[in-house]
């Protein structure tokens, strides 16, 4: 078990860094960053000056060892645009971006299981092609165009909810909802084909022939092993949601990190767009270790492995 | 099955053995026209997704000719026109028209084009550098496979949506570049689907009388793993296909993927969502449609191939 956690971790540390590698030549490839820094008519020995007090006359694999130990430091740079660290300006956006992400997990969650188990434990019934055919439009429709339906219809027509910015849960409901569907609609489809599957092996044969109640084999002994590699998957969704959720943000005027993101592109704002993308693989690469351990303690196969 | 005698047959039948569906495809390449053929004939949902797709193909293809107008031109005198239904609405604008005069369905005819070259060009690509890869992988052993599999394991773990804006950000816009870039962040799964397929043959009696033969290496990878291969290629792509076309309007919704002068469906829906609150409902609606038409019919014909060409879960169907 500890040698599954182990290498799992020096995996994320790999991933790590070539994210920061591949962030790192953002700054490169895209040009020279004096010639964002320094105004057009700045003399040449300014120019090199500047380069030398930032370190950009050094070899690039040592300009990359110091943004290394910058960021390990916190040290993201600080932002062209608006002057402050980049890294404090990506976590003040954080919560608001965490909180769309974790309602709709929530959403498509609460949703999901009840349908994904009714559909399977009833399969070809009027409410599994109901389900299926729900969840198969869920899944081919854009969530951004999700969102802007909704907003359409419920701020625009019947103006029952706001369409934009973030403060009260009236705000929460259509960015969620309308991120939430796509979600929810794979999770269905994953529960669904999860319990069917477990429900032809020889345990559930056995729990049935002690006669077990057929409510108790679905909850208690199908459930259950569906969502051991469910686990996997939700945690992993949650994970790409906060990057996936950038385009929910802009649609709905949501003060997230995507948004900041997306401003820092239209500026070329570098250090913002690096910390955005090193903050959303610490979280992905974080929330998947942490996947991994509750998939040890779950699964007794994995953890009594020497 | 088919040695059985009938009797056992339909008592096997009655109670099916559905196995428990493998994430990889560890089974050998089975002929499976006949069945394949049969559950197409018996799926009429899978018929009509079929003949709905091949009639936006022909859309795609025929686009110049079938456009009403041209889809960038910019008719000022009709801007903001609703659709044809409408008393507002004028003839050749079947759907309407955008902010800056640009008609809706034109747009949309012109979009599938981009979303069909980009989800099959990007998904081609990565089936080809992850096809190598992984036989490569599968076949080699040692150092190779270490290494191409840890790259895998780095590409996994990493959102797409991420990896891909990263990438756009890096290179900029552009309609190849995004298909590369897509190339570059789907090959991850073709390659290590085709390595479990190689690993699960390359110890069987066949594969080993072929090197007693003395075939090279490389006439045993196309000729013995590359065909075991060819059926959960397919069922990946299947699947990629509509994924690709779904970051790739995404990615032309933000802002970053094909440049502005394209008729994208993503770029479309961003120009319409400018003018929603005006009430214009249609120049965002309406690409979006047919972006989900385009989708689903894909989805059902990939979950259809899978339940039929998959063995361990044809039983499901």
């Amino acid at each position: 078990m500890g040698l599954y956690l182990f290498r799992r971790l020096y995996q994320a540390i790999i991933v790590f860094l070539v994210v920061s590698g591949i962030v790192f030549s953002i700054l490169h490839i895209s040009g020279d960053p004096l010639a964002l820094l320094m105004p057009p008519d700045a003399p040449p020995s300014d120019v090199e000056e500047m380069r030398k007090t930032l370190g950009l006359d050094k070899p690039l694999i040592i300009q990359y060892a110091l943004f290394l130990k910058n960021a390990a430091q916190g040290n993201l740079g600080v932002s062209y645009h608006h002057g402050q660290p980049a890294l404090k300006l990506v976590l003040e956006r954080l919560p608001a971006s965490l909180e769309l992400v974790v309602t709709t997990i929530i959403i498509s969650l609460i949703l999901a299981l009840p349908i994904g188990v009714l559909a399977a434990s009833r399969r070809g019934s009027m409410i599994d092609r109901v389900s299926l055919l729900g969840s198969l439009i869920g899944i081919s429709a854009p969530p951004f165009w999700i969102g802007i339906a909704f907003i359409f219809i419920f701020s625009v027509e019947l103006q029952w909810l706001p369409s934009s910015g973030r403060g009260t849960w009236a705000h929460l409901v259509l960015p969620a909802t309308s991120l939430a569907l796509y979600r929810l609609a794979l999770f269905i489809r994953l529960i669904r084909a999860g319990m069917l599957d477990v429900m032809t092996m020889d345990f559930i044969r056995t729990a049935r022939s002690k006669g077990v109640s057929e409510k108790k084999v679905i909850y208690k002994h199908a459930l259950k092993n569906t969502l051991i590699p469910f686990v996997t998957i939700a945690g992993m969704q949650m994970g790409s949601l906060l990057a996936g959720a950038i385009v929910t943000e802009k649609v709905f005027a949501w003060p997230g990190m995507g948004r900041l993101f997306l401003e820092a592109i239209g500026v070329m704002d570098f250090p913002v767009i690096i910390a955005w993308a090193l903050v959303t693989a610490t979280i992905f690469l974080t929330l998947n270790f942490i996947v991994d351990i509750i998939y040890v303690y779950l699964d007794p196969r994995i953890r009594h492995e020497k | 099955m088919s040695v059985l005698p009938r009797t056992i047959t339909t008592a096997i039948a009655k109670e099916p053995y559905n196995p428990p569906r493998a994430r990889f495809w560890f089974f050998e390449y089975i002929p499976a026209e006949r069945q394949l053929l049969h559950s197409f004939l018996t799926n009429k949902l899978v018929l009509v997704a079929l003949a709905m797709l091949i009639g936006l193909v022909f859309i795609a293809i025929f686009a110049p000719w079938i456009a009403p107008v041209d889809p960038l031109e910019q008719i000022l005198r009709a801007r903001l026109k609703p659709p044809i239904w409408d008393e507002r609405g004028a003839s050749p604008f079947y759907l309407g028209t955008d902010r800056l005069g640009r008609d809706v369905l034109s747009n949309i005819i012109f979009g599938l084009r981009i979303s069909l070259l980009v989800g099959f060009f990007s998904v081609g690509i990565s089936m080809i550098i992850g096809v190598i890869l992984g036989l490569i992988a599968g076949y080699a052993r040692g150092f190779w496979e270490s290494f191409i599999m840890r790259a895998v394991d780095v590409q996994l773990s990493l959102p797409l949506i991420m990896v891909a804006l990263c990438f756009m950000v890096i290179f900029g816009q552009g309609l190849w570049k995004m298909i590369i870039v897509l190339a570059i962040t789907g090959w991850a799964e073709y390659a290590r689907t085709v390595r479990g397929t190689v690993l699960s043959i390359r110890e069987k009696e066949y594969v080993e009388a072929a090197h007693a033969l003395g075939f090279g290496p490389w006439t045993i990878m196309v000729k013995y793993m590359l065909i075991n291969a060819i059926t959960p290629v397919l069922v990946l792509s299947a699947v990629q296909i509509p994924r690709v076309i779904m970051l790739e309007a995404t990615l032309s919704f933000l802002g970053l993927g094909v440049p502005v002068n394209t008729p994208s469906i993503g770029l479309a829906i961003a120009r319409g969502y400018q003018v929603l609150f005006s009430g214009s409902w249609w120049a965002s609606i309406f690409p979006g449609l047919a972006l989900m038409l385009l989708v689903a019919c894909i989805n059902i014909i990939a979950d259809w191939l899978r339940d039929a060409l998959e063995p361990r879960s044809r039983e499901q169907v």
